[in-house]
């Protein structure tokens, strides 16, 4: 264990706290390799490797990462669309009782699904296309108990208005709209079962740039209106940014910094965090970027390197760091970073 | 001489003959790029800068054709080391003839978007690379692997030799991208079509493809038309920027009267709507209403009238408003700031 600079900072974030939506702790999803006549597993695709963080009521947590990173998988496995290989996930249910989404089986977890939520990246790929908007708006609220025509189409046209849409369109296909009016479609979706926790994996990043800000403006209206807790995947840092209370940063499966918004991106405290901060590309001729280059690339994480995942490419890295996994723990209050070096390092962040 | 531009464009009109109507996805765009510059191409979906530069490499597939305009290309002569440069029409040529492909990848190569794509995939990208070298230039087959060696060094891939032995889906999307970058320079082009080089690719890789280009671009001084739809990247590449808008140039000016005195409402609004990552979090964007017309149903007048807030009745949507200068490099086809318009 690393010097610690007070006593009353945890080595993990994972204490329990009533503000607490869902407690992520230990999050293991591994994808075996399997090889030869018999599939005999010869490895493990460590896709989500002992990730741990927590997300509290009515915040927006950004979860970022570049591809591979696991951010993904991350994200399916708090829905269960995936089954975590290991870890727990405790949702505090509407009810105020608490659930391990991860140990519940199907049964138990169908009264559960209306409170989690998904918004997809592709507004092209996530409607179907012989559905008409109705349908798509109105099958959760049917799935989950809606059974009266009538009280479904009033619901559905709530639903349509909420997210700017006019009620009259109930009947048409998803094919007569544009890019923007379809992400909205699958927002009034996510929305039809009156979730709390709504997980968004990229949301904007199909969308035109002009629609972008439409969608981004939406999600936050929505989110003061209906108090919901959003779990944002996204890669673009600006939009993350202007979006989350708090971001996650995710590399090789692994988190290595978690911290309030605005603070990890004036002060990071992990090498790779600073570095992903660099490479972003502002949009004024007048600051110029990417100073920092990042040598090399993202190892698989079939067969990640020893120690800190990062070492070999960081250029702050000293012997331990080959050697020893550096713990995720909290260097001040609320800012998580999993760094031998964290509390030496002075790493500069966007100027603001 | 190194005044006239090395490729200038005049309204030039690239028309999609559809079953269900014509699709005006290039029409009457006018630019000039000179040696040396990077020239970035902003726009959103279906502004048709990719379409423009497709004209441009002819490359412009069934059911598009050029149906009008000019792309004038200074032609430098390779043979005998003779430097005579002429200034030849593209348009005029036929698409497949030979001083089409002889230009095509020799003087002006196109990045494509899609690294993925534009390699095969059953044969290593190195003999693909040394195909590009002979077709072009008068080498033996060993000198031609020697050339692809030495952009592979270039570009800045690792273990080189070994790679040009290797296939496209072998390789990262990092190193692919490399690899289709040493595969347009193979042949010393003058100008370089960069078609949204980095969207495929994450951050700290865009950084390392951007850096690359600039340096090479410094070293060469080759011209790049960058095209993009990431503001960010091309305030960082740029150094003139065009806007377009459904087939029209809304605005062109240097880096930085675009950025920090943008003529056109397009320009203004579009600027205003990306996040930033110096300004408040968290706070209602200004958005632009509506969404971008189909091609179909592309509105009468300045296309971008139906969203604009300072457009003006009867006339915005009655006439096209021209591309006019209004500073010292800056040209905006806008009412607000000259009466000319497009004649039909």
């Amino acid at each position: 264990m690393t010097n610690h600079p007070s006593a009353s900072l945890r080595t993990s974030p994972i204490a329990p706290s009533p503000h607490h939506l869902l407690e992520v702790k230990n999050l293991k999803k591994y994808f075996p390799i399997r090889k030869g006549f018999f599939r005999k597993t010869v490895g493990n695709v460590r896709a989500v490797d002992d990730v741990s963080f927590f997300i509290n009521e009515g915040e927006t947590l950004g979860l970022v990462g570049e591809s591979g990173c696991g951010k993904t998988t991350a994200s399916r496995c708090i829905l269960r669309a995936l089954v975590p290989t290991a870890g727990e996930m405790i949702f505090r249910t509407k009810e105020g009782a608490s659930a391990d989404l991860a140990k519940l089986s199907r049964a138990e977890l169908r009264p559960l699904r209306p409170q989690m939520q998904m918004i997809f990246q592709d507004p092209y790929g996530s409607l179907n296309p012989r559905m008409t908007l109705f349908d798509i708006v109105g099958e959760p609220m049917y799935v989950n108990g809606v059974k009266n025509r009538k009280e479904r189409v009033e619901r559905v046209a709530e639903l349509l208005r909420l997210v700017g849409l006019r009620p009259e369109y109930m009947q048409r296909y998803p094919h007569a709209f544009s890019g923007g009016q379809r992400q909205r479609i699958g927002i009034a979706r996510a929305l039809s079962v009156s979730p709390r926790l709504v997980v968004a994996d990229e949301p904007v990043s199909a969308l035109d740039v002009s629609v972008q800000a439409q969608i981004l403006n939406l999600l936050l209206d929505l989110q003061k209106r209906m108090n919901l807790t959003y779990l944002f995947v996204a890669h673009n840092l600006s939009v993350v940014r202007h979006i989350c209370d708090r971001v996650a940063v995710m590399y090789v499966g692994k988190l290595v910094e978690m911290a309030n918004t605005l603070e990890l991106y004036a002060a990071p405290k992990h090498p790779y965090t600073a570095a992903l901060m660099s490479a972003v590309p502002v949009a004024d001729p007048r600051i110029k970027t990417g100073n920092v280059e990042l040598k090399g690339e993202v190892p698989s994480p079939a067969n990640p390197p020893s120690g800190c995942y990062f070492h070999p490419r960081c250029e702050f890295a000293v012997e331990i760091c080959s050697k020893d996994a550096p713990l995720f723990r909290e260097i001040t209050p609320d800012h998580f970073v999993a760094c031998h070096r964290a509390d030496e390092l002075r790493l500069s962040g966007i100027a603001q | 001489m190194t005044n006239t531009p090395l490729l200038s464009v005049h309204d030039l009109k690239t028309y999609f003959m559809m079953d269900e109507g014509v699709v005006k996805a290039v029409d009457g765009v006018s630019f000039d790029v000179r040696a040396g510059q990077i020239f970035g191409i902003v726009g959103e979906s279906g502004c048709g800068k990719s379409v423009t530069m497709k004209a441009v490499l002819r490359i412009v597939e069934p059911p598009g054709k050029i149906v009008g305009g000019e792309i004038l290309w200074r032609h430098q002569a390779r043979q005998n080391g003779s430097s005579d440069a002429h200034v030849v029409d593209l348009v005029k040529f036929d698409a497949n003839s030979k001083e089409m492909r002889d230009i095509r990848g020799a003087e002006i190569a196109l990045i494509p978007q899609e690294p993925m794509a534009s390699f095969s995939p059953v044969h290593t990208v190195g003999d693909q690379i040394i195909e590009a070298v002979l077709l072009h230039q008068d080498v033996s087959k060993r000198e031609a692997r020697n050339i692809a060696l030495q952009m592979f060094k270039d570009v800045g891939i690792p273990i080189p030799e070994q790679r040009l032995d290797e296939y496209s889906w072998q390789l990262s999307g990092g190193l692919r991208q490399r690899a289709i970058i040493a595969m347009a320079l193979s042949c010393n082009p003058r100008l370089l079509i960069a078609d949204e080089p980095t969207t495929a690719v994450d951050v700290t890789t865009q950084a390392q493809v951007l850096r690359l280009l600039r340096r090479l671009q410094e070293q060469r001084n080759a011209a790049i038309i960058f095209i993009t739809h990431d503001l960010g990247v091309i305030a960082q590449m740029a150094s003139y920027v065009m806007v377009m808008y459904l087939g029209l140039v809304m605005e062109q000016g240097s880096v930085d009267e675009i950025f920090h005195a943008p003529g056109h409402p397009y320009t203004q609004a579009l600027l205003r709507s990306i996040p930033t990552i110096t300004m408040m979090p968290r706070v209602t964007l200004p958005t632009i209403s509506g969404s971008i017309p189909h091609p179909f149903n592309k509105p009468r007048g300045c296309p971008f009238h139906p969203r604009c807030g300072k457009a003006v009745a009867g006339k915005c949507d009655e006439r096209t408003p021209a591309l006019k200068p209004v500073g010292e490099k800056q040209l905006v086809s806008c009412f607000l700031y000259h009466d000319a318009e497009v004649s039909s």
